[in-house]
């Protein structure tokens, strides 16, 4: 196309001339939007990062009651804050796989129960403190030993022994997994010197960043850490502000009080977008909204029953519904293409026909009792009125019943028998499957006791075939597909927003929103 | 001036003995409350094995008398213990929060008070025509508005369309004054918005009701301009009830402005409370709710006193 555009798409990335200004010449040189959009990325991508300047993030998720201590971690800015100033040993590269962070390298004995971690040489703590194999030993005992109150607990069990030795970091496993280095991904192993345990909340770590001023729930001031081994952090200064209401959130946004927000509400992205200066970039990953049920409490201890309402509900209009068309339709098992050995099964459709002939077969005449509420995921009483109109035409009849955002995680969710919720999803189907369907897991919200899937489930764990794991994990999706209590209508998307002001977005990065919460430190100030 | 003084100790007791009783049903209030505040802390990510320990780590298990007398004891002390959550010192982190909140209410209130009443006045000097009716319909018409529409709107207007000011009121401890002032601007806006009604209503009402009186009349007839009526010889004899009003909106404009604070992510007392009351942090909530009764139950003395003070009759009763 026309050496004129790729002129011009320069010129913007070097900041002589306006997004605003190019769009304009780009549409009337024919140019589509979209098209001209993708130019301008790969022009400023050429150009390279620019360094310097303040970045302002505007999040969603925080809390007065937030502490800097990594293993108390619960939400969003939390995430965001440690990735600033912390690293784990493992990170999850951008499009699939593991990027090494404090590990330089690391290996498994051929039965995958002993793994080896090289520690990377030559880093210092922002204490001016050597890394060492000792201070990550440290960290994870402080988050694996009994007493911890490490949000990371769960995910430390079952490790038999952990020592250093020098350089070298090493796990051993009562049981084979083959997919322990996902594990050190996870947001609360930030690795501390002396573990933290002297001062947990000292935010004392490896990033990029270093933390100048935080005032929970409020603001977070971080500056670029002289010292960081890697290219990582573009901006001098990153300036995290939690701004929980979804209004004040846009609008900080369309002032260009911030220059990038997360969670934009799907209902008002269209039209936010829709604003020159501001882009919306849509992840898709493995969060889902679901509606859950006790396979083991009447009258859900039914299959049929349960079958009934998989086939009552309709995913597609939920999809446009309830998330304006930001995710994609989900087939009642927890993981969706953004798995690394994900298997494609034939989609269950909406067919009333077929949930009238379980209800039928299940002998069930009453009515089922729904418990929902804002907070369970956004737009979950709307979702569950849709669900009932359509349960409806094939003959089910549900009650909603409405509670209190307030206490809805400890007195509704993982208690009462059916309700909506929600997953934020894990990077592999061992994690988010051991989370929530094995029978022994805390948190098995669908009360799933299945033998076959337990047994299945430590098979894969100790299979370093990727084909035959493939094998086992598309076998026990089906089983949750077909026997669990999970109705997974849909799998949201991340919807962030940025500003012309910032450069350097990745699309469709793995993890969580905004990059995997690196978009802060990996993008740049334009021009 | 010794019955003066009977009269304001009295109010005085009167108000410590209430801020008792308020601590008793602050007490009672946070322990009926449902859920678990281990659960609320670690959130949907906790193990029962975590939940437990941090139950323990808190000391949940005690009676509930003891940790009452334990609580009252440090706060006549002027220890207001420490955070479930974040495990720091009550009193230091609610100082800052309190001094925002206090900073929003007096720009707010310094905006809204002399404004009121000066349309409260101007109303009654021009009453049943048009300013009079101009002045209350724009009143009542605000404060019909819910505050989140009104600070959604001023947001639109003056920081989406035209960027005059943020519409992100983060202020910190290390910003100017200046910058202070520039960051509260929209919300103390809407917060006058939301006040200025009542309090005008109030003036206005009050000073009409002494303006049926005979000395006013007397005063009129003595020649005196209409406003120097009104000043002179109205206004100093209503002053009870319009301070009465203004200590009321005070009142509300320290402990009821959460709403306002969420829409401008202003970091003040309100949102501190709400985040710690669905953590079940029960020692802030407490130290809250403790603060507030103060205020409430300070702020209302002040009008009770200033009230006795502007009338003679109270001043040398019979």
């Amino acid at each position: 196309m026309s050496r004129e555009l790729e002129f011009l798409s320069r010129k913007v990335a070097h900041g002589k001339l306006s997004r605003r200004d190019f769009l304009g010449r780009a549409s009337a040189l024919g140019v589509s939007a979209a098209f001209a959009n993708t130019l301008l990325s790969s022009a400023a991508q050429a150009a390279g990062p620019m360094k310097g300047g303040t970045i302002k993030v505007g999040i969603e998720g925080g809390s007065t009651t937030d502490s800097l201590d990594p293993a108390t971690v619960t939400n969003s800015t939390g995430t965001q804050v440690s990735r600033l100033w912390g690293e784990p040993l493992l990170e999850l590269a951008p499009h699939g796989g593991l990027e090494n962070k404090l590990a330089s390298e690391y290996s498994a004995s051929a039965d995958a129960k002993t793994w080896t971690f090289k520690i990377r040489d030559g880093v210092t703590f922002s204490n001016g403190k050597k890394v060492t194999a000792d201070d990550v030993l440290a960290t994870m005992q402080r988050h694996s030993d009994e007493n911890s109150k490490s949000g990371a607990l769960g995910i430390m069990k079952g490790i038999k022994n952990m020592s250093a030795d020098g350089d070298k970091f090493v796990i051993e496993l009562e049981a084979a997994n083959a997919d322990l280095p996902y594990l050190m991904t996870d947001y609360h192993l930030m690795i501390q010197p002396g573990g933290g345990k002297d001062d947990p909340a000292a935010a004392i770590g490896t990033g990029p960043y270093v933390i100048k001023d935080a005032e929970m729930g409020v603001r977070v001031v971080a500056e670029k850490n002289p010292n960081y081994w890697s290219d990582l952090g573009n901006a001098d200064t990153v300036e995290v502000v939690v701004i929980n209401d979804d209004t004040a959130r846009m609008a900080a946004l369309q002032s260009g009080q911030v220059d990038m927000v997360s969670r934009v509400p799907p209902k008002v992205a269209g039209l936010v977008g829709r604003a020159p200066n501001i882009t919306v970039r849509s992840t898709s990953g493995p969060g889902h909204y679901v509606f859950i049920m006790h396979c083991n409490t009447a009258p859900f201890d039914n299959n049929d029953l349960r079958m009934a309402l998989k086939y009552a509900i309709n995913r597609k209009e939920l999809v446009d519904k309830i998330l304006f068309g930001y995710g994609s339709v989900g087939n009642d098992t927890p993981i969706n293409d953004s798995y690394p050995l994900y298997t494609e099964f034939e989609q269950r459709e909406y067919d009333p026909d077929k949930a009238a002939f379980h209800l039928k077969k299940s002998g069930f005449d009453g009515t089922i009792l729904l418990r929902t509420s804002d907070n369970s995921f956004p737009g979950a009483p709307d979702a569950a009125a849709l669900f009932q109109q359509s349960a409806k035409k094939a003959g089910v009849n549900i009650d909603i019943k409405r509670e209190p955002n307030d206490g809805y995680w400890s007195e509704v969710w993982n208690k009462q028998p059916f309700c909506t919720s929600y997953w934020g999803g894990r990077p592999t189907q061992d994690q988010m499957f051991s989370t929530a369907y094995l029978s022994t897991a805390d948190w098995n919200d669908t009360r799933f006791f299945n033998k076959d899937f337990d047994k299945m489930l430590f098979a894969a764990r100790a299979e370093l075939d990727e084909a035959k794991r493939k094998q086992i994990y598309a076998e026990m999706g089906q089983l949750v597909r077909n026997e669990g209590g999970l109705i997974c209508p849909m799998f949201n998307d991340f919807v962030d927003g940025t500003t012309d002001k910032v450069d350097g977005w990745v699309e469709n990065h793995k993890g969580f929103q905004l990059m995997n919460f690196y978009a802060p430190m990996q993008m740049w100030l334009a021009g | 001036m010794g019955i003066v003084t009977r009269l304001v100790a009295q109010r005085l007791a009167l108000g410590l003995l209430l801020l008792l009783a308020v601590s008793v049903l602050i007490f009672i209030g946070t322990q009926i409350l449902p859920g678990d505040v281990a659960q609320s802390i670690l959130g949907q990510s906790a193990t029962p094995q975590a939940l437990a320990n941090l139950r323990r780590d808190l000391g949940l298990n005690e009676p509930a008398i003891t940790r009452y007398f334990s609580w009252l004891g440090g706060v006549l002390t002027g220890d207001l213990g420490t955070s479930l959550t974040s495990g720091g010192n009550i009193l230091s982190e609610i100082s800052t929060r309190l001094a925002n909140t206090l900073f929003l209410a007096a720009v707010a209130a310094v905006i809204a008070v002399p404004l009121a009443i000066f349309l409260g006045l101007l109303a009654v000097r021009y009453r049943e025509r048009w300013p009079d009716k101009l002045i209350s319909a724009v009143t009542l018409s605000t404060i019909s508005l819910p505050e989140f529409f009104i600070g959604y709107v001023l947001i639109l207007l003056f920081a989406v369309q035209r960027q005059w000011f943020p519409s992100v009121a983060t202020v910190y401890p290390s910003m100017s004054f200046l910058a202070r002032l520039d960051a509260v601007i929209l919300p103390a806006l809407t917060l006058t918005m939301v006040i200025l009604a009542h309090m005008m209503r109030m003036t206005r009402a009050a000073i009409l009701n002494v303006m049926q009186s005979a000395y006013v009349e007397t005063a009129e007839l003595k020649g005196l301009s209409t406003f120097q009526v009104i000043w002179k010889h109205a206004f100093p004899n209503s002053i009870a009830p319009i301070v009465n009003v203004v200590m009321l909106n005070l009142a509300y404009l320290v402990v009821g402005v959460v709403v306002v604070e969420v829409v401008f992510v202003y970091p003040g007392m309100g949102q501190y409370l709400v985040d710690h009351v669905s953590k079940r942090d029960v020692p802030v909530v407490q130290a809250c709710g403790l603060i507030f009764a103060a205020v409430y139950i300070g702020l209302n003395m002040i009008a009770d006193i200033v009230a006795i003070l502007a009338n003679p009759r109270l001043r040398h009763p019979k």
